[in-house]
């Protein structure tokens, strides 16, 4: 261990100015840096990446999808205008801290008045940032009338349409806030949701929240695609940190998409998918090739090529009949079909226990950013819906949409911007 | 103590002379012997020329620029002894049969057009392990199929007949007779499910579920009115549906009947359709009905799950003098897996019918549960085996 990495412990660290300062510095304008204070030069080196937090973008979207999720969604309580803004930046220094492997309060699990519970839960005491990041979001049910936010809805935060199929619970769908936390390194993730849930006691509190133990996306060439629990290549047509002008197009706001407040940052689309894997696990290869237009080794479109050849959707085989099937989900979500609209996704696979009938309770948290949801996630979703070969071995159970805002200044919060502090 | 070691060795040096090698780069395979055949424009290459009888797997991998077709062609280098279709460009897919001792031909045909490319002689020998099939299959299969097309015109003309008495009682505002008539009239759907499935939007219309509908699409079918005649469960504000709504209701649950019943008229299966009919009829069980989800608001769901498995084993039993050769040791688990799950249902029998699904105990739901597990496991290698 380096005197640098010594720095970054979560009880050594005192305030966050000076490792702020130093992680700031380098990574303005950029979302992914590694933070250099203690010389190291990559992020991509597992356990000991970090990503800064005050950035032009929120971390944890183009970020290289890491292995571990804990997602929460916040009901706040009947509190005030200024008691939510003192919220935010009590969340902001928390995560600020958090996401460069120091404590969530300044003292540490293991420090402070020695007669009060310490300002840290200890649980990641000894384990490095992991490449934590936490990503804040607000729901449209924040843009009622409690807060005086009603006029600053942006429109692309629209109330996401039953779609058919769809088996929503209501205790794990929306929610006024949601804070994605993602490391590789489950603990961490862990600390940081339960961290910031216990910041938030009194005026916050967790509506439904989920786990998920590896990733189902690729939001980087540098990382290869994971597999669902199908045992597919899902997503190997995700939109990707280095498509800098799809980013650009499709994944962030813009001036003129009407909400001034949210220019840099995105929209969130959660669903939390149920799968019948015990029925999947009994299909054929040859159907469940056909669900998905891809072979199930390589993730080779049916067309032919390898995994990252483009689908044709023209090609036949015998009987004339196109070897991609007209619905199988390869097809059915291509942006070819969807005036190019893409997603990033960044989903986690996750086994809850199980239920009652002794079935693995298993699934995929779809986790979606999109420039706007109107004409990206809900008319995939409709196509999906109506005739994905898929939905007979899945279950939409829960939905939640959140405007994900900008990132934020050092020495401001998170949300600023929505609230006219950007100043 | 001495022999057995020796004996070994010496298959095992059998096994890799036959196979030329290919074993080798399929480690995960373990003991099936496998030959790799790479298709291209003009050429059909195939690892080896010989293999010994019993369980074989041809790897074939797609190198050609073209759509691509393998077959291994009997003796008379015409009737098809196993093939696989539509490999794209690039693609490796297995074809897994159970060859016995004789003769054959490969051939590749890139492009599915014309006689093919690359025809070899193919030698089968005999390793002394392979089970022989007697009979003919082919008519085994033609009766199968037959048998199953009429099955599945009678139970649409009992639907026709139940649906026109179900219908005139929710008409004529009858409910009692209506709520009677439902489930016992459903149950000929329920049986041939999976066909009634494959004639394009008529499913929808006849058995879609509320949840299952789009944002502004129109309800239709059984369950619009089961939910009319059971609004126990309905959301507050449900108010029952005018006489007009029931008429228009009714109409077109009948229109939609006798379409089907005209569509089955000509319907013809294939060996896989019959036995993936038969695991199709299993998932919905799995997915629909032990879950209590298809009968939303009458709770008549053990209907349905009888009828679904009276379908499956009726499938079953068309094909079983083919897996009886095939498979004897798979055709008795199913026999016994499908006695355990007949019953359990039969402890949940009232009279002509059944306990409503919401009477049902946990553990006797969990007990449903696991014996379809049971069955539709096995089940599942249906199709592999009998095609194989």
């Amino acid at each position: 261990m380096t005197e640098g990495t010594r720095a970054l412990s979560r009880r050594g660290l005192l305030g966050l100015a000076g490792a702020g300062v130093a992680g700031v510095a380098l990574g303005v304008g950029a979302d992914r840096v590694a933070l250099a204070m203690n010389g190291m030069s990559s992020p991509a080196q597992g356990s000991s990446a970090t990503y800064p937090f005050f950035a032009q973008h929120q971390s944890g979207i183009v970020t290289p999808a890491q292995d571990r999720l804990h997602f929460a969604a916040f009901d706040i309580a009947d509190i005030t205008r200024t008691e939510l803004i003192e919220l935010l930046k009590d969340w902001t220094a928390a995560a600020a801290r958090m996401t460069m492997g120091a404590s969530a309060g300044e003292f540490g699990p293991a420090g402070g008045p020695y007669d009060a519970p310490p300002d840290d839960t200890g649980e990641a005491l000894d384990l490095p940032a992991a490449g934590l990041t936490i990503t804040f979001g607000f729901g449209p049910q924040l843009f009622d009338n409690r807060f005086g936010l009603a006029s600053t809805r942006p429109a692309p935060l629209v109330d996401l349409p039953h779609f058919p199929g769809d088996a929503l619970r209501p205790e794990v769908s929306d929610g006024d806030l949601c804070i994605q936390a993602c490391s590789d390194d489950p603990q961490v993730a862990v600390h940081a949701i339960r961290n910031l849930s216990r910041i938030a006691f009194g005026r916050a509190s967790i509506r439904w929240s989920q786990l998920g133990f590896g990733r189902t996306s690729s939001t980087s060439r540098a990382q290869s695609t994971p597999r669902n629990l199908f045992g597919f290549k899902d997503g190997t047509a995700n939109l990707k940190s280095e498509d800098t002008s799809l980013i650009n197009e499709q994944l962030w706001a813009h001036k003129n998409d009407g909400s001034a407040w949210m220019v840099g940052g995105s929209y969130l689309v959660a669903r939390t998918i149920r799968m019948t894997i015990e029925t999947w696990d009994r299909t054929s290869l040859r159907e469940q090739e056909k669900v998905f237009g891809r072979n199930k080794g390589e993730g080779a479109p049916l067309s032919g090529g390898s995994e990252f050849t483009e689908p044709d959707f023209d090609l036949v085989g015998r009987g004339e009949a196109p070897l991609i099937d007209e619905n199988s989900h390869v097809r059915l979500a291509h942006s070819d079909f969807h005036s190019g609209a893409q997603l990033l996704r960044r989903g986690y696979n996750f086994v809850d226990g199980n239920d009652e009938l002794g079935r693995l309770n298993a699934g995929l948290f779809f986790l979606a950013y999109q420039r706007d949801p109107r004409t990206q996630f809900i008319p995939i979703q409709l196509a999906l819906a109506k005739s994905d070969l898929l939905n007979e071995y899945i279950r939409h159970v829960g939905s939640a949409i959140f405007a994900v805002p900008p990132g934020c200044r050092e020495g401001s919060y998170l949300g600023a911007s929505l609230f006219g502090d950007d100043e | 103590m001495i022999r057995r070691p020796l004996s070994l060795a010496s298959a095992a040096t059998i096994a890799a002379l036959s196979l030329s090698g290919c074993v080798a780069n399929q480690p995960a395979r373990g003991e099936t012997p496998t030959l790799t055949v790479t298709s291209t424009a003009d050429g059909c290459a195939i690892s080896a020329s010989s293999a010994p009888s019993g369980s074989l797997v041809f790897s074939v991998e797609n190198s050609g620029s073209q759509v691509t077709e393998f077959y291994l062609l009997a003796e008379d280098g015409l009737r098809i002894v196993g093939e696989v279709e539509n490999i794209g460009p690039g693609i490796s897919r297995d074809l897994v049969i159970n060859a016995l001792p004789g003769d054959y031909f490969t051939v590749c045909k890139p492009g599915m057009i014309g006689s093919g490319v690359g025809k070899a002689v193919f030698t089968v020998t005999d390793s002394g392990d392979a089970s022989s099939l007697g009979g003919n299959l082919d008519e085994q299969v033609v009766t199968a199929n037959v048998n199953y097309a009429a099955y599945v015109k009678d139970q649409v003309e009992q639907l026709v007949t139940g649906t026109e008495a179900f219908t005139s009682a929710y008409i004529a505002g009858d409910d009692d007779a209506a709520r009677a008539l439902y489930a016992p009239t459903r149950m000929h759907w329920e049986r041939i499910e999976t066909v009634a499935e494959s004639f394009g939007d008529l499913d929808p219309r006849m058995d879609l579920r509320e949840a299952d509908l789009e944002e502004g699409q129109e309800w239709t079918g059984w369950h619009a009115m089961e939910k009319d005649l059971w609004p126990h469960d309905a959301e507050p504000g449900f108010t029952a549906y005018s006489p007009e709504k029931r008429e228009a209701l009714a109409t077109g649950l009948v229109t939609d009947t006798n379409t089907l019943y005209s569509k089955v008229q000509k319907v013809e299966f294939s060996l896989d359709q019959l036995t993936n009919g038969a695991i199709g009829l299993m998932d919905e069980v799995a997915s629909g009905k032990v879950t209590g989800e298809e009968e939303f608001w009458s709770h008549t769901d053990l209907w349905d799950f009888q009828a679904n498995i009276d379908g499956a084993h009726v499938l079953f039993d068309g094909i079983r003098p083919v897996l009886d050769q095939k498979d004897p040791a798979l055709a008795a688990t199913l026999d016994t897996e499908f006695a355990r799950l007949q019953n359990l249902l039969d402890e949940q029998r009232v009279g002509d019918g059944f306990r409503l699904y919401t009477d049902l105990s946990t553990s006797e739901i969990r007990a449903l549960s696991d014996q379809v597990n049971a069955l539709a496991e096995p089940l599942s290698r249906l199709t592999a085996a009998v095609l194989l």
